[in-house]
């Protein structure tokens, strides 16, 4: 019995890292994307064994009632991407745009990134979060420079030196914030833990946590792709392979989000401290604002969704920066959403410029007459993540919008301005990728619909139902965060 | 702990503090990788200083890993790389040196304003270091943003993260996994660059970052 407990809540570690091991080895890659592909299924079973199990603790990991949605998230879209990836990569070894060495990089690198980032959601304490985030961003780094094309490559090294500055400066917040809790907690393992970092928080220096938090908020910030610190995002978007776009924007910048949130957290419970609301508020929408309008100069595909997921990101740390149960509510719903959305329209996008051959919109038209499926579903995915009602997305916008209202108007009015911003320029884009006379193809694509089509079951039906479980966990969770 | 040895891991932090502003001047490549193997001396004292002072065993170990890779292997290398692509000329410091000295003197003047009153119940040796951590940590920044060649700037990036060390070491009891992890990303950091800085200069004849701007935007 203690043996299957120890399986199960190190499982979602335990399975990735043996992948990874075994990919290093395989050199068929065929072979390779199935074991990826059933690896990630199986890091998936082993998330929902862990919800159903409920809370847990030991030394290193800990399952809550916060992180689990996030794991369960991330292991679910690991896994449907990794369906999505081997079909890609079947493409693009046909065009001879990679070979099996690459492959076999890529797959092993795919698995130590959910490693990496079940073990950021996973972990106690904030130190070995901190390596957790910092292997799943060079890991992601390798991944993005994969087509070793002089943009690519420059893609990557901008990603890497804007990460790493990221990634250093929430160490220096992480310092910042053991040196708060040392003096109250004592020296050593106990004062980097969350749980008694939040137990004690009231007792910290209020002004040495001022100083942690903003080093947090520049650090982790930038690698949720909040503007200023946004640079790297669009081009590590457009120049990696489309799966890891995929993950990048569904996976990668929620991971960031949580440790935002959990500091948030231990911010949030020490009253004498100013409160972290504001900061988040502004970096957000300045995040919406500013990509609104960049989406009405992209002329390439796959940048202009990147674009959108900043968007998206800075509407979500709005509603947490909001906080209280509404907002909170809402910005857990739109994390959710956002995330099955766009990774799903990069699915569809992934296949579209494999079989239009390039990712510039204005040679990509009558999509929906020459591939029905793609291009229908690539309406679907945009309509859902514009917020059109009934799907999820609306759902969540609705929800913040009407609390950020509550909270400050002003909130809701640039809110409101950066939503239809993005709305008029996707939609133009949209109608000329979808509609009209189609135009060349470089060939035909075998397809994976699977996931794309889950995601946006999902995301429609989340729009006129969602389960009481979820919406109960969601809410327990908004307590939580306050 | 005596006044003395807080003075001395003062005078070691201010030291760190002071080759952090001579790099920032240095316009020659080859100087400049001189400068920051002598910042990691300087690290690896002080970190050296803050193990026999707080008792703390696995602080050598992390001052022998400044002393050893960042102090001597990586110089080396980093000297064998601008000699291999023959960029030791003099590089340019974008904004011009008076400013972004000006901006140095702003930027520790900024960290000394914040840290010290923020840091009165730490105890007086972690209030300094932190302070001049800072300093360092935001010089860093202030080099890689006003270097436009990728040497120099993984140089500035390196020095960031040798106030980072600073600032874990002065934390008390602070666990060995943040400094092992800190230094085993330094070197994971500086492979990466190394495959990095090689097939940028395959592919472009080049290191300078403004040449890589061409390339940029939306093509295809």
């Amino acid at each position: 019995m203690i043996l299957t407990d120890i399986i199960v809540s190190n499982a979602v570690i335990a399975i990735p890292a043996i992948a990874a091991l075994i990919l290093v080895f395989q050199v068929d890659y065929r072979r390779s994307a199935q074991i990826n592909t059933i690896a990630s299924g199986v890091a998936f079973v082993f998330s929902l064994i862990l919800l159903m199990k409920g809370k847990e603790t030991n030394d290193y990991l800990f399952v809550d009632d916060l992180n689990i949605v996030f794991i369960v998230l991330s292991t679910f879209i690991g896994f449907t991407t990794s369906i999505f990836s081997a079909s890609y990569i079947d493409f693009e070894i046909g065009k001879g745009k990679l070979n099996s060495n690459n492959i076999r990089f890529y797959h092993a690198m795919y698995q130590i990134m959910m490693l990496a980032m079940n073990l950021a959601l996973l972990a106690t304490n904030i130190g070995l979060m901190w390596v957790a985030v910092e292997i799943a961003t060079l890991s992601t780094v390798l991944m993005v420079g994969i087509y070793r094309s002089s943009e690519a490559l420059e893609a990557a090294w901008k990603y890497f030196i804007l990460g790493s500055v990221g990634i250093a400066l929430a160490l220096f917040g992480t310092i910042l914030v053991y040196t708060a809790a040392e003096p109250i907690i004592g020296e050593g393992y106990n004062s980097m833990v969350w749980q008694s970092l939040l137990a004690h928080a009231d007792h910290f220096n209020p002004r040495l946590l001022n100083v942690a938090f903003i080093f947090l908020i520049i650090g982790y910030g930038t690698k949720v792709g909040l503007v200023p610190m946004h640079a790297w995002l669009p081009d590590a978007h457009a120049e990696g392979p489309t799966p890891i776009s995929a993950v990048l924007s569904g996976l990668l910048l929620n991971v960031a989000l949580y440790s935002i949130l959990r500091f948030k957290m231990i911010i949030a419970a020490n009253s004498a401290v100013i409160s972290p609301g504001p900061l988040m508020i502004l970096l957000g929408l300045s995040s919406v604002l500013f990509s609104a309008l960049m989406l009405y100069r992209r002329d390439d595909i796959k940048r202009l969704f990147a674009y959108s997921s900043i968007e998206h990101m800075g509407i979500i740390t709005v509603a947490f920066g909001i906080g209280g149960p509404i907002a909170n509510f809402a910005g857990l719903l739109h994390m959710t959403m956002h995330s099955l959305t766009k990774s799903a329209i990069f699915f569809c996008v992934g296949h579209i410029t494999q079989v239009k051959g390039t990712q510039k919109i204005a040679d990509i038209r009558g999509l929906t007459t020459s591939h029905p499926i793609l291009g229908w579903g690539l309406v679907i995915g945009v309509i859902a993540i514009l917020g059109f009602p009934p799907l999820g997305v609306f759902m969540s916008e609705f929800l913040l919008v009407s609390s950020a209202f509550a909270h400050q108007p002003w909130i809701a009015v640039i809110l409101a301005i950066g939503l239809l911003i993005a709305l008029g320029a996707m939609s133009n884009r949209l109608i000329g990728m979808a509609f009209g006379e189609p135009n060349h193809s470089e060939g035909a694509v075998r397809a994976s619909v699977l996931p794309l089509y889950i995601h946006l079951l999902i995301v429609l039906i989340a729009g006129a139902y969602l389960p009481q479980i979820v919406v109960i966990s969601f809410q327990n969770i908004a307590k939580i965060l306050g | 702990m005596s006044q003395t040895s807080l003075d001395i891991a003062q005078l070691l932090a201010g030291m760190l503090l002071l080759v952090s502003f001579l790099m920032l001047y240095q316009d020659r490549l080859s100087a400049l990788i001189n400068r920051y193997a002598l910042q990691a001396i300087v690290l690896a004292a002080s970190v050296a200083w803050q193990a026999y002072t707080q008792q703390a065993a696995h602080l050598y170990v992390t001052a022998a890993i400044a002393l050893i890779f960042k102090a001597l292997i990586i110089p080396l290398s980093l000297h064998k790389i601008v000699k291999k692509l023959r960029v030791h000329r003099t590089i340019e410091i974008i904004g011009g040196l008076r400013i972004t000295m000006a901006l140095g003197v702003f930027l520790t003047a900024l960290s000394l304003v914040v840290m010290l009153p923020a840091t009165t119940s730490v105890n007086a040796i972690d209030r300094e270091d932190l302070a001049f951590a800072m300093a360092v940590v935001l010089l860093g920044l202030l080099m890689m943003v006003t270097r436009s060649n990728v040497v120099s700037q993984v140089i500035g990036f390196m020095s960031l993260e040798n106030g980072l060390i600073l600032a874990a070491a002065g934390a008390d009891g602070m666990p060995l996994v943040v400094e092992i992890s800190v230094a085993f990303s330094v070197i994971v950091a500086f492979i990466i660059i190394g495959i990095f800085l090689f097939r940028i200069r395959e592919r472009f004849d080049t290191v300078n970052l403004f040449e890589l701007d061409r390339v940029r935007g939306e093509k295809r």
